[in-house]
């Protein structure tokens, strides 16, 4: 369990610096760059949220579906 | 008392949601489906122990296989349609949420058909004919 919290720090770390970058870069005036930031960390995230979900799936059928 | 550590996961991620959703509303949800994973698995590693010692008691009192088979695939649909409904319904999509349920129903009861027919055989040979 230990390992595994640190994927929700991450995931929040992710989010606050994406949320900051953003913030610059658009004061920056560069807002189509601050668009970018926010979709590539956006998919960053979901990558990871993805492979824990499989991880539980897998999990879930190893389990109780007799594989 | 791993319930302290469930409950301490579930504080300090919902403190962390309600941190990013000013800013960005796409991670919070991603976080709380991430939260709800995490809780998840650790839920599914102490379930794991249930299910073999199930297993183990059916196999001694000579139950057929394809009972506990199918009964243990009923559970694990409904766990992980409760799960997705859940998540889904976090995002604000109560619609979808509601579908899934649905299909976890019916899917259900797709598999228990066979076992019904085989309780309804069994008590039409135990009725006098």
């Amino acid at each position: 369990m230990n390992f595994e919290v640190n994927a929700i720090f991450q995931i929040a770390g992710i989010g606050i610096i994406i949320a900051m970058i953003h913030t610059v870069l658009k004061q920056m005036g560069k807002e189509d760059m601050a668009h970018w930031v926010t979709v590539i960390g956006f998919v960053v995230v979901l990558f990871m949220v993805v492979r824990l979900l499989d991880n539980l799936l897998q999990e879930i059928k190893t389990i109780f579906l007799f594989h | 008392m791993e319930i302290i550590q469930v409950v301490g996961l579930g504080l300090i991620a919902t403190i962390l949601i309600l941190i990013v959703k000013e800013q960005k509303p796409m991670f919070a949800f991603l976080l709380a489906a991430a939260t709800g994973v995490l809780i998840f698995m650790f839920l599914m590693g102490k379930i794991g122990t249930v299910v073999t010692e199930l297993e183990r008691m059916a196999k001694s009192a000579g139950v057929e296989l394809i009972y506990l088979k199918t009964i243990l695939k009923i559970i694990g649909i409904a766990y992980i349609a409760e799960f997705g409904a859940q998540v889904v319904r976090d995002a604000g999509q109560e619609n979808i949420a509601s579908k899934i349920e649905l299909a976890g129903k019916m899917l259900i009861m797709v598999l228990a058909v066979p076992i019904i027919g085989i309780i309804i055989e069994t008590v039409l040979k135990l009725l006098p004919s």
